[in-house]
């Protein structure tokens, strides 16, 4: 036996995507947060990887832990990919997703939500107190610099961004925010993320007040004296919530989840496979600096006050382009695909027109098998023309040319609770 | 049963016919495994000829014709079900059947203490 891909966990090593999670601090943030860079005396491996503050339960449970942007992550326990996924939909699952940046952003002498608004295509002025919004880091040339969640906690913004990006979005929002606005990088805080059907009724158990919350809600409760910012989001499609725990209490706090009988702890793998059925974009993959918002059909995440005839329209870096693609629309489109049969087309997998075709017309962005959908799932770039559903086009795998229709998007219908 | 360093297994009946599957430790580090893909049978292959696709939630992976010889059946009942392959790899969950000419050659392959202390 051979492993044809050289990097199994290639998928994992590099990139994250911030498609959820939780959000702010009390405004107080001197106990929740330093100003510093990405600190260098950060708990690490004998391998030199970071580790979150759940690192010796991940080992204690029997996690096979991997390199993920940095990070030694668990990319699966004893249960296994395929349970795990299935898990999720089914019950509870807790992530670990303490790699993730969270940075808070305080007003000193100017508006922290206007301010933002000068680095991304979002209404981030229009966001409520108590709310979240998927937002966009984006460059001069109209590109995705990276993908995150802003919150809106009263006296201050908390934004959770990939773990692979952390470092250049702190660069950039301090050149666009400081020094009216200060940008506080949240070192000492965990974040956990329990996701499932399940997901309410267990924390309920715990702070039944979150069972008032609704999908993109965010709030600060108290736990056993400690503090935790949640909001009611995920990256799983299914309803949950995320965390942001203080370090030396995560732990204690994710034991006391994982008692419940629902509740089992999910890897990277799963995580990876519930966010590709629900047709989330994984940065690095299926959108990057090069990919507009429009091409990865992520329009939907730009309010009418930011566009051509809206009141603030304009204004964030690259709005020339996406302001002409979401007038005109965009040669090319991420579009789900549905590959025939059952064998699973992976991230680089060209696609053609035809079964004889000569040049690929797009390729594959993430694909795998949907443990959910019983089947291969993938996404991709296609030419505009070609993103009706039901289109079928063919990806080139092992020489051969199979049939890929291009389905709606998600794979797995969202168990929100709006 | 001669273990291969690809982490197959071979098991000779006294017909001469070499029965090929993976070990329990290479289901184990594929994870779950999702798809498979044999060849048609019967057909004449080479040792280290690409036979089989395997792709786990993880990878895809080769398996690889572990000699020269003839493949005389594959075991359908893995790609119609690929989790076998992770419940039973090695009973159930065989891949193919080889006809060889010269069980000589087996001997080249590692016994199961060899074998165990190989993936130790």
């Amino acid at each position: 036996m051979s492993e044809k891909d050289a990097d199994a966990y290639s998928d994992w090593q590099s990139h994250d995507c911030a498609c959820g999670m939780p959000h702010g601090p009390d405004g107080g943030h001197a106990a929740g947060c330093d100003g510093s860079e990405l600190s260098e005396d950060e708990p690490r491996t004998e391998d030199g990887l970071l580790m979150t503050p759940l690192h010796a339960l991940h080992v204690e449970l029997g996690a096979k832990m991997v390199e993920f942007a940095g990070y030694s992550m668990p990319v699966q326990y004893a249960m296994g990919v395929l349970k795990e996924h299935l898990h999720t939909r089914e019950k509870a699952g807790l992530f670990d997703v303490s790699h993730m940046g969270q940075v808070i952003l305080v007003p000193r002498k100017a508006s922290a939500s206007a301010a933002l608004e000068a680095l991304v295509p979002q209404n981030i002025q229009g966001l409520e107190e108590g709310r979240q919004r998927y937002a966009l880091l984006t460059n001069d040339e109209g590109g995705i610099e990276d993908d995150l969640m802003v919150a809106n906690k009263g006296d201050h913004l908390f934004v959770v961004v990939n773990a692979a990006r952390k470092e250049p979005d702190l660069a950039r929002l301090r050149e666009g925010l400081e020094p009216g606005v200060v940008v506080k990088h949240v070192t000492t805080r965990a974040l956990l993320a329990l996701q499932g059907p399940k997901a309410e009724a267990v924390l309920s158990g715990i702070a039944p007040e979150l069972a008032e919350m609704r999908f993109m809600d965010v709030r600060d409760v108290v736990v056993d004296g400690i503090e935790i910012w949640v909001s009611r989001s995920g990256y799983t499609g299914e309803d949950g919530f995320e965390m942001s725990v203080p370090a030396d209490a995560a732990e204690n706090f994710a034991r006391k989840l994982l008692a419940h009988e629902d509740v089992a702890p999910i890897g990277l793998g799963a995580r990876d496979s519930l966010r590709l059925e629900a047709g989330l974009c994984l940065y690095g993959h299926d959108i990057d600096a090069g990919t507009s918002p429009v091409e990865a059909a992520l329009s939907w995440s730009i309010q009418k006050i930011r566009r051509a005839d809206g009141a603030r329209s304009g204004g964030f870096p690259g709005a020339d382009r996406i302001l002409r693609e979401l007038a005109e629309s965009a040669p090319r489109m991420r579009v789900g695909l549905k590959p025939e049969g059952r064998a699973p087309m992976r991230e680089g997998v060209p696609l053609y027109a035809a079964e004889d075709g000569a040049d690929p017309v797009g390729h594959i962005t993430s694909g795998g098998f949907g443990p959910s959908t019983g089947g291969p799932v993938a996404m991709g770039y296609v030419p505009a023309a070609m993103t009706a559903p039901g289109t079928v086009l063919y990806g080139q795998l092992r020489g051969r040319r199979l049939p890929v229709t291009v389905t709606k998007l998600p794979f797995v219908a969202p168990n929100f609770k709006r | 049963m001669k273990y291969t360093e690809e982490h197959e297994w071979l098991d000779i009946d006294e017909d001469g016919i070499v029965t090929v599957g993976i070990t329990v430790h290479a289901a184990e580090q594929l994870g779950d495994v999702v798809f498979v893909e044999l060849p048609d049978a019967p057909k004449t292959v080479s040792k280290d000829d690409e036979v089989v696709v395997i792709e786990s939630v993880k990878a895809a992976s080769d398996i690889l014709a572990p000699i020269d010889g003839e493949i005389v059946e594959v075991n359908e009942t893995i790609v119609d079900d690929p989790s076998k392959v992770n419940d039973d790899p090695e009973g159930d969950a065989w891949f193919f059947k080889m006809q060889i000419e010269d069980a000589s050659v087996l001997d080249d392959f590692m016994d199961e203490a060899a074998y165990k202390k190989f993936i130790a």
